[in-house]
């Protein structure tokens, strides 16, 4: 009995099988794990049973940096998959490998389906067009930067837990209120560059580079260490200093110690939105980036930092059909507003924004609005457009360097940023050498 | 005097060393081949395009203070990572050596690190240094001293040694005592006959008599240092803080697969090619010689 049951699903399965077989596969390469991995394998299985043409077959490749390299090793091989995650960093070396990739909006009209390039919010997809404003990769998952405040550690330390921390000029006094009450983490950072120095430079509408940010030409030199980041990163050492900053390393190491109730205020993604709710064992907020009030182009838009998804040049034409089939599945409203609310990653399409807020959720999870209101509240500029520079990976590895040598008092800030800015711009002539 | 077998022909020697030849032919000389090709080049990533620049490669390297300094952390580190590890493997292997009761016991437990791959060795060590929940960290926090390799360069240089020099000292471990084991009875019974205390034994016997041994072991020390840690330093430091445990293999590995720039990553390849045969030259030529076999 056992036996002859065994024998049916395997049947079943190899007739499944023949079925399955029967459809173009889209293969799709990304970085995501954990809950962010199941979020995902979910998206791909609703598509999958929604139609029956295509198949997605979804792998993950390790880490943003391991995908990155696996797509590129398979480019060389001749066996690259359709889709490839690449995070945003990546975006330059991407954009220079004419040849190896072909352009969203290119394939979406290629393939009829409806394609309306401004459903899109600017701010979220401008980081992935060209000069023309076309959709060069598809912005699958984008986040900005945000405060979170612990709430009961400011009421510990006597501080209104509504005490304003909208602009850096009223910081020092809650930071040293916070020290002489004993806090040993007043205030700490994740990404210390995405934050302090990338989207920093947008929100106050100073260059990071020049030629837009990179945007203009590969011939662009870093200019982030104008008087104003300068300034900022001055500020931010004296409080290392005087132990009213706490660094706790490159990436997002500081959010363990935000979310066990150490630190008191904590500048980090959106998307550390889930962790921060799963993990808090007290009452937080989330609040705008804070901004030099000083500075009136300020506050401008933040930056967005997460990845895109990259078309592989090299496939048939019909198999590129079912990769917009699947982006434009993506951008459907539901899709889009349901991973925005699971994920904590922006809504890359206004309708996906209003349709969450018609559901309620942003009342009912106050402060996971403000990372969209804060990228949409202007239009961007040239300086707050994103970012767009060769070798960027590297480029932080030594910014991150420069800023440590700054926390940890051994350079002032004028000579780390000079020295960073020096250090960038040999990557960037290097990279503009490689793709002449 | 030695034994020399003197073949008639050529074809069976030849033919007896083909295998070996093919072997490293195919997996040594081919690649290393490719890395000297590959570093007079600067090609994009996706190898759509490519130019030829000659040593250009290298006059950038060369030309870049923080990659010189790479030089000199390299030198501390694998110079620090051999001492400790063959340092406190000796230590312990005489110890083991003097050990007449549950000496198989002991010899187990110390060979037991050497089976943790070093990317796990550095997560084990990570965990118990981190600056904020790490076991060590907080005891020292409360003898009232404030651990933070992630901003005090030379405590992140002496973590990522002890994570490196730990697995190291059970492998060293089992050689030392093999090699101390090794050493007849009799002629450290005499000398302790005649008056020798553990000291002058040690330095006048035991120490030129382990002499192979120990030569045999910087070797592979130096070796393992300069390759292997790549795994510790990725997983702690991640060659920070500034520039405090960027070792050049970890450069290597950094500007070629977090950069792409893989001309660059070429050419320090040859680089680390040339030092690293360079270093082997000098220790046959000139410590060799104090070895006595």
């Amino acid at each position: 009995m056992k036996i002859k049951t065994l024998n049916l699903a395997l049947v079943a399965s190899m007739a499944w099988g023949t079925a399955a077989s029967a459809q173009t596969e889209i293969q799709w390469w990304h970085a995501f794990t954990g809950r962010l991995g199941e979020l995902l394998d979910a998206q791909v299985a609703l598509f999958n049973s929604n139609q029956s043409d295509y198949k997605v077959v979804a792998t993950h490749k390790g880490n943003y940096s391991e995908t990155l390299n696996a797509g590129i090793a398979a480019f060389r091989a001749g066996e690259q998959p359709h889709l490839l995650q690449v995070f945003e960093v990546g975006t330059a070396t991407m954009m220079a490998a004419t040849g190896a990739i072909k352009p969203v909006f290119e394939v979406m009209q290629a393939s009829g389906l409806e394609f309306d390039p401004n459903a899109y919010i600017p701010a979220v997809t401008g980081y992935y067009t060209n000069a023309d404003g076309q959709m060069l990769s598809f912005p699958y998952n984008s986040s900005t930067q945000v405060l979170y405040v612990n709430r009961d550690k400011l009421a510990e330390a006597g501080i209104d837990p509504d005490v304003d921390l909208s602009t850096w000029e009223a910081w020092d006094g809650v930071l040293t209120q916070l020290k002489d009450a004993g806090v040993t983490c007043p205030y700490t950072t994740s990404w210390q560059s995405w934050v302090h120095l990338e989207s920093f430079s947008a929100y106050h509408d100073v260059p990071f580079a020049t030629k837009e940010n990179g945007f203009g030409g590969f011939d662009t030199e870093l200019v982030f260490n104008g008087p104003l980041q300068v300034a900022h990163i001055d500020q931010l050492g004296k409080w290392a200093q005087d132990g009213k900053f706490i660094y706790a390393g490159r990436r997002n190491e500081a959010g363990a110690n935000f979310r066990g109730g150490e630190c008191a205020l904590f500048t980090e993604s959106s998307a550390g939105y889930a962790g921060v709710k799963a993990e808090a064992q007290f009452a937080f907020d989330i609040r705008h980036l804070p901004y030099w009030d000083s500075v009136e182009a300020a506050p401008q838009n933040t930056i967005i930092g997460g990845a895109s998804v990259w078309i592989m040049e090299g496939k048939p034409a019909e198999e590129y059909a079912g990769v917009a089939a699947f982006l434009n599945f993506l951008s459907s409203p539901e899709v889009q507003a349901k991973w925005h609310q699971d994920t904590g990653y922006l809504p890359i399409t206004t309708a996906a924004g209003e349709l969450t807020k018609s559901q309620g959720f942003y009342a009912a999870n106050p402060g996971t609005e403000i990372a969209g209101l804060q990228m949409t509240r202007n239009t961007p500029t040239e300086n707050s457009k994103g970012l767009r520079l060769g070798s960027f990976d590297q480029v932080r590895t030594i910014i991150d360097e420069e800023l440590e040598g700054v926390w940890s008092g051994q350079k002032t800030a004028q000579a780390a940023l000079d020295s960073a800015v020096e250090r960038g711009n040999q990557l960037l002539r290097r990279f503009e050498q490689a793709n002449r | 005097m030695e034994k020399r077998v003197i073949f008639k022909g050529w074809m069976l020697p030849a033919l007896l060393l083909l295998p070996q030849i093919v072997i490293t032919a195919i997996f040594f000389f081919y690649p290393a081949g490719q890395a000297i090709w590959q570093s007079m080049f600067v090609p994009d990533p996706f190898g759509l395009k490519t130019q030829f620049v000659g040593l250009g490669n290298f006059e950038y390297l060369l030309g870049d203070p923080y990659y010189r300094a790479s030089f000199v952390t390299t030198a501390i580190f694998s110079g620090l990572v051999t001492v400790v590890s063959m340092g406190v493997a000796l230590y312990l292997a005489i110890l083991a050596d003097r050990l007449i009761k549950g000496s198989g016991t002991y010899r187990t437990l110390l060979i037991w690190p050497y089976a943790v791959a070093p990317a796990v060795a550095g997560v084990l060590w990570m965990f118990m240094f981190n600056t904020r929940v790490g076991v060590v960290a907080w005891y020292l926090g409360l003898l009232g001293y404030d651990w933070n390799h992630v901003l005090n360069e030379a405590e992140a240089m002496g973590l990522v040694v002890v994570a490196s020099s730990w697995g190291r000292i059970s492998y060293n471990f089992l050689f030392f005592l093999a090699g101390l084991q090794a050493i007849p009875r009799s002629v450290i019974e005499a000398a302790a006959i005649d008056g020798a205390k553990f000291w002058t034994r040690f330095r006048t016997i035991v120490w030129p008599l382990l002499s192979p041994t120990t030569f045999f072991l910087l070797v592979v020390n130096v070796v393992y240092a300069f390759f292997e840690t790549f795994g510790v330093i990725h997983t702690i430091t991640a060659g920070g803080p500034q520039q405090a445990t960027t070792i050049l293999v970890y450069k290597v590995y950094s500007d070629g697969f977090v950069g792409q720039d893989l001309g660059s990553s070429a050419a320090q390849s040859v680089i680390l090619l040339v030092l690293v045969g360079l270093l082997t030259v000098i220790q046959f030529k000139f410590i060799e010689r104090r070895v006595h076999y």
